[in-house]
């Protein structure tokens, strides 16, 4: 029992992980319709950025306070990401409005060539540690209520309670002030909302800072989980079956969506893996979005899709 | 100028239903085919058929199913390499289980194997649609891509799933040289060509396009989804499971799972759009250039980089090599989203009332 239960919470946890990177295609998809491939390079990106500016801004001060060297990395790993987002929507996606879903997947798929491309050349392509004082040793929990008790990884617990404050900020941004409003507005009806002069442009322009942001924390948690390395651009197909799972069209439904998946692979690994041979969490996680999407073909909280001659 | 139909009157149906009505379409037609065939082999080097010829022809015919599926059909599909690494695999098997197995029937069953797996796969595309249905079609890659690694029957337990196979035998000519693979593949990529081009005009592939075009309004008229949507599937899996064949048997010779990984399925995908979605022609725009860039850029790079005196390092040419794919790739897309054969159909109604335009 208490092994079932340390391999559920181990599953929610890197469930909330997966729904930081989910958080950032939906975020996009919602307001502009664009389904975003590069997100998994943008997460790279910003962990790259991240882990080699907390090692170069030391040096060209000559401080070593670690604290300060973190906290000054990430203003300027933001800033870089707001840039980055800032000319996907002006040099590419301007320039692509009212083209086929198909067209825009594989635009995004070149920006992530692209970014891939750029990130190891300016910040290099070994694998670079990210130091932001995440607690690294596992403890014990509820020993009184199971024999042995539950062992918890402490950097998972805080990377979800990240996580989770990043969801709750999020929303609080999207229901309570004048910008959220209108990014709703836009991801409800595009020309609706131009008609009432919301500026959509600018509104596509802050989606992609958002995304940016977003893949800046899913970045540093990662990196510092996994390193910086190239391998992190594919945490984004790991995301993907959440996105699905949980409805392109809905910020809960990345959350609960991760759950579901980080939970089912966790499981689908320790008790059925053994009988096949291992290493099957990857496309587990896939043929559970679809056995979910043959039920509820738009995804958990999707908006319905209504079809008409 | 070159394109002059005035004078050609369609007298029969038959004139009026050729694959290629107009005759100066049909004579550049044979003439391609016929330099092809004897042309290239006379003027080419082996580096050029090993480096670009032969990847050309084999990824043009995967192109073409990828096409069917994307551009005729109207289903995205992000799970091609994987129907082509079961498309090889099994002919694999095929070769190595079945005593006096000829090469070439192993990999037409090879493509008929993929083609079942195919429907399989893509039968989510009845209940799903769109960018859903994208994602769900990763299902098969990562599963293939699992099992071609793990489940040692496929692979006659070689480890890690890498595969050999020996020079294919085809009625006692010996297939070995570049050359002779250079033309095994032409002559596969003709026919399978022709057969595509007659696929997509006749009835299925009119209502696949009708499919594609509005699916709702499409089983009003009276096409059936069930159908129309699991026959694309199939077709395509077929020709990518023949391409996929091919690029293990006679380009690769010894392979393993990473040679059809999820960048292959976005390259192929890459090809289509950029070609051309619906035009079979595109294909072969979008193989060529797909496989001529990365040389191109490779040797450009190593050019400039002698022009300034810097040495320029393997990695860094790799990551500046992404980079200037991605760049491009975008670059593509927002000048001519419908492709290089949208740019080729505006060249040649221009030719066709020049110069005298009105």
């Amino acid at each position: 029992m208490a092994f079932f239960i340390e391999t559920l919470l181990g599953g929610l946890m890197s469930g909330m992980l997966y729904s930081l990177v989910a958080l950032g295609f939906v975020l996009i998809y919602k307001a502009s319709g664009v389904f975003n491939f590069a997100q998994g390079a943008m997460v790279l990106f910003a962990a790259l950025s991240m882990a080699r500016f907390s090692e170069w801004i030391p040096e060209w001060l000559g401080m070593d306070n670690l604290f300060m060297a973190n906290l000054l990395a990430i203003v300027v790993s933001a800033l870089v990401m707001l840039a980055v987002a800032w000319l996907i929507e002006y040099l590419v996606l301007r320039h692509l409005v009212n083209q086929e879903g198909a067209t825009l997947l594989m635009a995004t798929l070149g920006i992530g060539y692209f970014l891939d491309g750029v990130g190891q050349t300016i910040f290099g392509s070994d694998i670079y540690k990210i130091d932001v004082g995440m607690p690294k040793e596992p403890v014990m929990m509820l020993e009184s209520v199971f024999e042995g008790g539950i062992l918890i990884n402490k950097e998972d617990f805080v990377a979800a309670f990240i996580a989770a404050m990043l969801v709750l900020a999020l929303t609080i941004f999207f229901q309570k002030t004048a910008t959220g409003r209108a990014l709703r507005a836009v991801a409800d009806d595009h020309q609706a909302a131009q008609s009432i002069g919301i500026p959509l442009g600018r509104i596509w322009v802050i989606v992609w800072c958002v995304a940016g942001l977003t893949a800046l924390v899913a970045g540093i948690i990662w990196g510092s989980k996994l390193g910086a390395q190239f391998s992190l651009s594919t945490v984004a197909l790991r995301a993907l079956p959440v996105v699905i799972l949980g409805g392109l069209t809905s910020v809960p439904g990345a959350i609960l969506g991760g759950l579901i998946i980080g939970v089912g692979e966790k499981l689908s690994e320790v008790y059925l893996g053994p009988y096949v041979g291992g290493g099957i969490e990857i496309w587990f996680a896939y043929m559970l979005a679809l056995v979910f999407l043959l039920f509820r073909p738009q995804g958990l909280f999707g908006e319905k899709i209504i079809d008409r001659v | 100028m070159f394109y002059r139909e005035n004078g050609q009157f369609k007298t029969t149906y038959q004139s009026d239903q050729q694959i290629f009505a107009i005759p100066q379409d049909r004579w550049a037609i044979l003439a391609i085919i016929a330099f092809a065939f004897i042309g290239i082999p006379l003027l080419v080097d082996e580096y050029l058929f090993r480096a670009i010829l032969i990847p050309f022809l084999i990824l043009s015919l995967a192109a073409l199913g990828v096409n069917i599926l994307v551009g005729y059909c109207g289903q995205i599909t992000l799970g091609a390499g994987a129907s082509m690494a079961v498309g090889a695999y099994a002919a694999y098997n095929f070769l190595i289980r079945v005593d006096g197995m000829p090469a070439l029937a192993a990999i037409l069953l090879g493509g008929i194997v993929a083609a079942a797996a195919g429907i399989v796969f893509g039968a989510p595309s009845l209940r799903v649609r769109g960018l859903y249905l994208a994602v769900a079609t990763l299902a098969a890659q990562f599963f293939w891509d699992w099992a071609f690694l793990r489940i040692k029957w496929f692979t006659n337990n070689a480890s890690s799933g890498s595969v050999s196979v020996a020079d294919i035998n085809l009625l006692g000519w010996t297939i070995s040289s570049p050359t002779d693979k250079y033309l095994f593949c032409l002559g596969i990529l003709v026919v399978f060509s022709l057969a595509a081009k007659n696929l997509v005009r006749g009835a299925i592939g009119r209502q696949w396009m009708a499919i594609r075009d509005m699916d709702v309004a499409a089983t009003v008229i009276g096409i059936r989804p069930m159908y129309a949507k699991l026959s694309a599937f199939a077709v395509s899996s077929f020709y990518l499971g023949v391409a996929g064949a091919l690029w293990g048997f006679v380009h690769l010779g010894s392979w393993e799972p990473a040679a059809f990984s999820i960048d292959r399925s976005f390259q192929l995908l890459f090809m289509v759009i950029i070609g051309g979605m619906g035009a079979i022609a595109g294909s072969f725009f979008g193989a060529a250039f797909i496989v001529v860039l990365p040389i191109f850029l490779n040797q450009m790079l190593a050019l400039v980089g002698g022009w300034f005196g810097v040495e320029v390092s393997i990695a860094l040419v790799s990551h500046i090599e992404i980079m200037v794919f991605g760049a491009l790739i975008v670059f593509f897309l927002i000048v001519e989203p419908h492709g290089i054969a949208r740019l080729w159909s505006t060249g040649r109604e221009k030719l066709r009332l020049w110069p005298f335009p009105h």
